[in-house]
């Protein structure tokens, strides 16, 4: 199948990124295709370039590039949503790219599912 | 419809809400803070039981051993990993997160 | 359509597929951005022709509540985009009725025209969805 997968909160205050990240990756093993990883509200956080998490903790905004190079997944970060919080192509991690909420209603359209993971 | 609930029904009322919008063909997978929702014992027990005699309700494993609540599971309900997770979205026709 | 909002791209491929969308609102407007947030793709999804849903329960019913005036808090006013909805084809608004029951509201406190319906007439609507969006 063809997951389409929405995050909607940054990464460590909310368990979201986390849970998606986890449901992404057992998706992958399972065989299943990745048809887009969409970032919105303050999940746009996820694809700051400028995160330093503590050394003996999961960094994930690297996780998600990790993921992406590896099995060549779109992550797409929402345009509105990323200038309303100061995350622009100058500070965006290697992985992401800007787009606009098309992407997001494109996803759905063209995913067999989109599962939302949020607060 | 899988429905998703991740958060405590004792924070929120999303398990509530989407417990009252279940239909024959459903199923309820708790995630994250969600899984408090599959214990026993609490304020929101019964409720959960009462919708166990209809609908099959699943429970995050990994969330609930993050949590210390793995000996307090309500009878009855099954325990998925991430793997469960993606087998029950690919199952069921649609998905519905209830935040 | 701006760039701000996210026009629509010349490589988004759709193939004439139309599906059912539902956007669920469940959280009020203001204390945080869910609301104005899912208004915005809600707006975009009017381009790609699909059959759109809304849907507002719990304190979702809240955002189109008729009267919110925002200049003391000093944030924009978005009550008065749904109105616009109808002019984008966006017209299939349901609210459920025991949540505006419990927050003692009836359709005329309303911004908008909307089609009230049950608890178990919103489940056979949620049932019946392709893609929900929840926010």
């Amino acid at each position: 199948m063809k997951l389409g997968i929405l995050v909607n909160e940054g990464p460590y205050t909310h368990q979201a990124s986390d849970t998606a990240y986890l449901f992404t990756k057992a998706a992958i093993e399972k065989g299943h295709k990745i048809q887009r990883v969409f970032f919105y509200h303050d999940g746009v956080y996820n694809s700051s370039r400028l995160t330093e998490p503590p050394q003996d903790d999961r960094h994930i905004v690297n996780r998600w590039a990790k993921l992406a190079k590896e099995h060549h997944i779109d992550l797409v970060v929402c345009v509105a949503a990323a200038l309303r919080r100061g995350i622009k192509d100058e500070n965006l991690n290697e992985g992401f790219r800007i787009s606009g909420l098309g992407q997001l209603v494109e996803s759905g359209i063209q995913a067999d599912r989109l599962v939302v993971f949020g607060d | 419809m899988l429905h998703t609930v991740n958060k405590s029904p004792t924070e929120r009322n999303a398990l509530e809400s989407c417990l009252k919008h279940l239909k024959k063909g459903s199923a309820v997978l708790l995630i994250e803070d969600g899984v408090y929702g599959a214990i026993n014992g609490t304020a929101s027990a019964k409720l959960v039981e009462q919708a166990l005699k209809n609908y099959p309700i699943y429970a995050l494993y990994p969330d609930v051993e993050a949590r210390g609540m793995q000996d307090r599971v309500i009878n009855g309900i099954k325990l998925v990993d991430y793997s469960g997770f993606v087998d029950l979205v690919v199952e069921y026709p649609n998905v519905q997160a209830w935040l | 359509m701006t760039e701000a909002t996210g026009g629509i791209e010349m490589e988004e491929n759709t193939s004439g597929k139309v599906k059912k969308f539902l956007y669920v609102n469940r959280k009020a407007p203001y204390g945080t951005i869910y609301a104005l947030e899912s208004l915005e793709v809600v707006l975009i999804s009017a381009a790609f022709d699909q059959d759109v849903s809304l849907a507002f329960l719990d304190d979702g019913v809240y955002q189109i509540v008729k009267g919110q005036h925002t200049k003391g808090i000093d944030v924009k006013n978005f009550s008065p985009t749904y109105r616009a909805l109808e002019g984008y084809d966006i017209e299939k608004l349901y609210v459920e009725k025991e949540s505006m029951d419990a927050r003692g509201l009836k359709a005329e406190d309303l911004v908008v025209p909307v089609k009230v319906v049950s608890t178990a007439e919103m489940a056979d609507i949620m049932q019946s969805q392709d893609v929900v969006v929840s926010f």
